[in-house]
């Protein structure tokens, strides 16, 4: 899955912002597809990291109880120019990263 | 951010066998769902949950964590939550929603230099309190807010 991550990072008096939105489906496996009554399997995303330069930021652990399409944002003390790299990785061993770097 | 992670890794040891296996060695960090604790997301009670990803399910109620969170979800499919803590030292942030099948939501490691603030959007199947918990030296704080759902958003 290409380009699932939109990422925008901004600093501002030495805290970055980073906000970040991932398409993804985030079914918990618990429910059930309306036409054939049998459940959708579960498919969401269990890991986000979060790199700046290269050093761990931010870890989120996730399970089906976070929304589809889910949203991130957290703030580190960071500059402009530093470079992110978001990945994440589903139950189903799916995976993707984006990076971006800091305004 | 190694340091966090085996902190927690320490967390979820006891529960997991996924725990046990990288504990073993048998797996290496980096193969790196392993760290993923299944037992805590799998756990259908808050103290469950709780115990399964920090360790205890002893919590201190702290006015220092602030739980934005709005005070009616119309959607619980959607709900924006954030969290933010004044509180030196966090290491990690877990975001639960106390009447969902599987309480336990999201946890969130933080690196050095994160800040103790994350947003994110859960899912809550109905009205129930948000409970946050921030890890910060060893020690257990948290804060809760309740939502009132219209409609659930977990299952059909």
């Amino acid at each position: 899955m290409a380009n699932s991550i939109k990422v925008r990072a901004k600093e501002s008096g030495g805290v970055v912002t980073v906000k970040a939105l991932i398409s993804h489906p985030m079914e918990t496996g618990l429910r059930k597809d309306k036409k054939t009554g049998s459940l959708i399997p579960a498919h969401f995303i269990q890991e986000v990291d979060v790199d700046a330069n290269g050093k761990r930021q931010l870890t989120a652990y996730w399970s089906g109880g976070v929304s589809k399409n889910p949203y991130l944002s957290f703030k580190y003390a960071g500059k402009k120019g530093d470079k992110l790299t978001v990945s994440w990785t589903d139950n189903t061993g799916e995976k993707d990263s984006t990076e971006a770097s800091v305004k | 951010m190694n340091e966090t992670r085996r902190v927690f890794l320490k967390g979820s040891l006891a529960a997991g066998a996924v725990g046990v296996a990288v504990g073993a060695g048998l797996l290496s960090p980096r193969a790196v769902l392993a760290s993923w604790p299944q037992s805590a997301f799998d756990a259908k009670s808050v103290d469950a949950a709780l115990s399964a990803a920090v360790g205890s399910d002893k919590t201190e109620a702290s006015s220092d964590i602030t739980v934005k969170a709005p005070d009616i979800a119309e959607n619980g499919a959607v709900v924006p939550i954030t969290i933010s803590s004044t509180i030196a030292g966090a290491s990690s942030i877990a975001l639960l929603a106390e009447q969902n099948a599987s309480p336990l939501t999201s946890t969130f490691e933080l690196g050095e230099g994160t800040e103790a603030f994350v947003s994110t959007r859960i899912k809550m199947g109905k009205t129930s309190n948000v409970l946050a918990v921030v890890k910060a030296g060893g020690k257990l704080y948290s804060a809760k807010k309740e939502v009132k759902v219209t409609i659930g958003g977990c299952g059909g």
